[in-house]
């Protein structure tokens, strides 16, 4: 309470100077209430998971690359789940469903929200820290104890749960169903319901933080672009996660107390016909899909945030169409919760209402539309610094317009009922979602590691992260759009038994290698991040990037409560770059008198 | 315009905002699970029943307690110590009360041969439990936070002072008592 008491006086803005806590190690780096280590805890955790998840992708392309192969060091890792060195179809489908569920949500929402929102928000606002230290400390350890439970949950005997990330009952509901459905389902439920715990936690402070923390001068309209991004996705989170919750308790009572919202009379082998009557399985996938879709923002939103920043900033240019890039945020919120049952077209949906869907999907190519062309706009005619970070954010405007591309395909019913559940949709999702959002990540790390750590990455590493990722980004990720107009379906064990598809056999094995050298690369950027933390140059200005938000106005190893001294004051917004012939002009610069207007 | 506004002193504390965000994800939670009844009770294999009397009583308790929350802010405001502690107490009090006959109402639907779980349950009757139970959580933090408080207004010195706490307490009880007045009306009357 103490931290509270010191850095959230009732009054004013700045009214208290900086202390110096005594801290021992446990309160510094393990139970912190600095913003800033928790971030870095979010990033580090996340970091643990991605590399979790990516080598369970690595594991489960081995399978589709070498459908008959026989690889003995599977069966030393893996034990039972990998007889004779190969895969068995129960563990290919845990692998399919614990990669689906740990990127989305413990890497590319913990990972990237909990990490950039901690990070930024009380920094770019001018804030000590958040509204709340001590529940966004709790946030975090609830986070972590969801991770143990989803650990926990690989080493049970019937195994981690299997029937997809999304949890579609009568799988998820009926232990009976598959081996995957009994314990492990049981944990994965504990630790998805503390990592909503989780997130709306941290989202609350976000939102309290940005509507009240703010320094004297930054108005809303003065916000950076990345501070508004986060605070639309902590709206979104705040307002899915508890219609996700709801759904998981409906669950819990028909997995362990018998009621029937999703289950009814189904014949189980060797069970008989199950009691319950009248249950929907459709109703589940209603409730998942109104947190599930909101999710892909929730995911994608901040790395739009970070990349209007990042790009800003290093094409010594003003973000073209500030308010449009705003204005745009909102409507990609507000959409966000409207077209959910573009998931369900396949469901039996009635076709009237299946054609509101499609076009309120579709509507939401207009403002992403509108900020591709605003972040083009904004590099166009640019000073452009390729920074490791610029390249990434660049990258991702690249992987947002071909994802987005396919998402209008898949927007459309009439497409969607022929490329439901096809590799088609692997390929748009990954593009688009993970692939983006992951290199929305990447440009964050490399452009806030001088920040965060005080010395900077190593840049000739980054090059080769960032080529052979956004290479093979579109190696993996391309040939997968012909294999599902090929109608190959997801989630199949093994393709080569159908003569159909026996054709891409040369097509997957590349994927499979593709991935596994886009993996490897990988940890040379953990390489990278973990050396450079200890090794790295060290940052010796205070703004290394001539950045012009107050991050940059802080020392260049800020301590806990951030600036040492009072709160810098807002004069202006964040992208007074190249201004009446200056390269740029920081927010903490007041307005000079024949300074004209942006 | 909006920089004069930023000087003055801050009206709402961050904690405020952090509650109203918390209850609109509540407000979501409940949305979500009266939604899930309308689509659930469109189809096939819904019973119909009547609601227990005592949920009307339990109704009649909550709004008393809304009112007598209220006084309790109110004589927070007057400084008056004494009462503003029996206010908070009756409150409390009231709160464990509607807990109480939330249970017999289930105890008497159940006596009513109306399982609420179980296999031979109706999913119209595991709705009612569901939501109800989860809104009695909710009462249920509410008074784990009016007992802190009312202990604390017996230990510190300071407790008159700082009017935070009354007031996040005071915001939180009435928005469970309007949930519920809208969990009654839609169960009653939609169910």
């Amino acid at each position: 309470m103490s931290h509270e008491a010191v850095l959230h006086g009732h009054e004013g803005h700045d009214d208290h100077a900086h202390h110096e806590h005594h801290e021992t190690f446990l309160s510094k780096y393990v139970f912190s209430m600095d913003h800033k280590m928790i971030a870095k805890q979010f990033l580090i955790t996340g970091m643990v998971w991605a590399v979790l998840g990516g080598l369970m992708s690595v594991l489960f392309r081995l399978q589709l690359g070498y459908p008959e192969a026989s690889f003995p060091f599977l069966e030393s890792i893996l034990g039972k789940w990998a007889k004779g060195g190969q895969i068995t179809p129960e563990a290919y489908y845990a692998l399919v469903t614990t990669h689906g569920t740990v990127l989305v949500f413990f890497v590319l929402t913990a990972g990237l929200s909990g990490t950039f929102a901690n990070f930024l928000i009380p920094l770019q606002i001018g804030a000590r820290d958040m509204a709340s230290p001590f529940m966004n400390m709790l946030s975090y350890w609830f986070f972590f104890a969801a991770s143990i439970v989803m650990l926990s949950s690989m080493f049970v005997e019937t195994g981690p749960f299997s029937g997809g990330w999304t949890a579609y009952p009568p799988l998820s509901a009926l232990g009976d169903a598959s081996p995957g459905s009994k314990s492990g389902m049981d944990l994965w439920i504990i630790a998805m319901a503390l990592f909503v715990v989780s997130s709306l936690l941290g989202g609350l402070n976000y939102i309290a933080t940005i509507l009240n923390m703010r320094t004297k001068g930054m108005s809303m309209t003065r916000l950076p672009l990345t501070i508004w991004a986060l605070f639309f996705t902590a709206v979104l989170g705040v307002l899915s996660f508890p219609v996700l919750l709801s759904g998981f308790i409906l669950l819990i009572f028909d997995r362990n107390f018998g009621t029937s919202f999703y289950l009814s009379d189904i014949f189980v082998n060797g069970v008989g016909a199950l009691s319950n009557e009248g249950g929907s399985a459709i109703l589940y996938q209603h409730l998942f899909w109104f947190l599930g879709h909101p999710e892909v923002y929730i995911i994608l939103l901040p790395a739009m945030g970070m990349v209007s920043e990042i790009m800003s900033v290093n094409s010594r240019k003003p973000i073209f169409g500030y308010m449009a890039m705003l204005g745009s945020l909102f409507a990609i919120a507000v959409l966000a919760f409207l077209v959910w049952a573009h998931h369900m077209f396949v469901t039996g949906l009635n076709p009237f209402l299946g054609s509101v869907f499609v076009l309120l999907t579709l509507l939401i190519a207009v403002p992403s539309a509108i900020k591709v062309f605003n972040w083009l706009t904004t590099l166009w005619r640019g000073n452009i610094r390729f920074t490791p970070g610029m390249l990434f954010a660049i990258g991702f405007v690249s992987l947002f317009i071909s994802g987005g591309l396919t998402g209008i395909w898949l927007g459309n019913a009439a497409l969607d009922i022929h490329l439901h559940d096809t590799y088609f949709v692997i390929a748009h999702f990954h593009i688009v979602m993970g692939v983006a959002s992951m290199f929305g990540m990447f440009a964050g790390v490399y452009h806030w590691f001088p920040k965060m750590y005080g010395r900077y990455m190593n840049n000739s590493l980054a090059y080769i992260h960032f080529w052979v990722t956004m290479a093979g980004a579109y190696m993996i990720f391309w040939p997968m759009h012909y294999e599902g107009l090929a109608g190959m379906p997801r989630r199949y064990f093994d393709y080569s038994i159908w003569e159909s598809f026996k054709q891409f056999a040369d097509l997957n094995r590349f994927i499979s290698t593709v991935a596994m050298i886009v993996f490897a690369t990988q940890l040379l950027f953990l390489m990278n991040f973990f050396y450079s933390i200890f090794k790295g140059r060290k940052v010796t200005t205070q703004n290394p990037w001539q950045a012009n938000t107050l991050e940059w106005t802080t020392p260049i190893r800020p301590g806990h409560g951030n600036w040492p001294g009072e709160i810098p004051e807002v004069h202006r917004w964040p992208y007074d770059y190249g201004k009446d012939g200056v390269d740029f002009i920081p927010q903490d610069v007041p307005v000079g008198e024949n300074e004209t207007s942006h | 315009m909006t920089t004069e506004l930023l000087t003055e002193k801050k009206k709402t504390h961050p904690y405020m905002f952090f509650l109203w965000a918390g209850l609109g994800s509540i407000v979501m939670m409940f949305a979500g699970l009266t939604s899930a009844y309308i689509v659930k009770k469109s189809q096939a294999n819904w019973l119909d029943f009547e609601m227990p009397n005592v949920f009307m009583i339990s109704t009649v308790v909550i709004l008393v307690s809304s009112f007598t929350i209220q006084m309790a802010a109110k004589k927070f405001k007057e400084q008056n110590e004494n009462q503003y502690r029996g206010f908070l107490s009756v409150t409390a009090i009231l709160g464990v009360v509607f807990i109480v006959m939330q249970i017999q109402g289930f105890l008497a639907l159940q006596a009513n041969s109306i399982a609420l779980i179980g296999p031979r349950s109706n999913s119209a009757a595991s709705f009612l439990f569901v939501i109800t139970v989860l809104h009695l959580i909710h009462v249920l933090g509410g008074i784990i936070a009016l007992i802190w408080i009312s202990f604390r207004s017996f230990s510190s010195k300071n407790s008159m002072k700082n009017d935070l706490p009354v007031k996040l307490i005071s915001n939180y009880w009435h928005f469970v008592d309007i949930l519920w007045v809208y969990l009654f009306v839609f169960l009653h009357w939609v169910g």
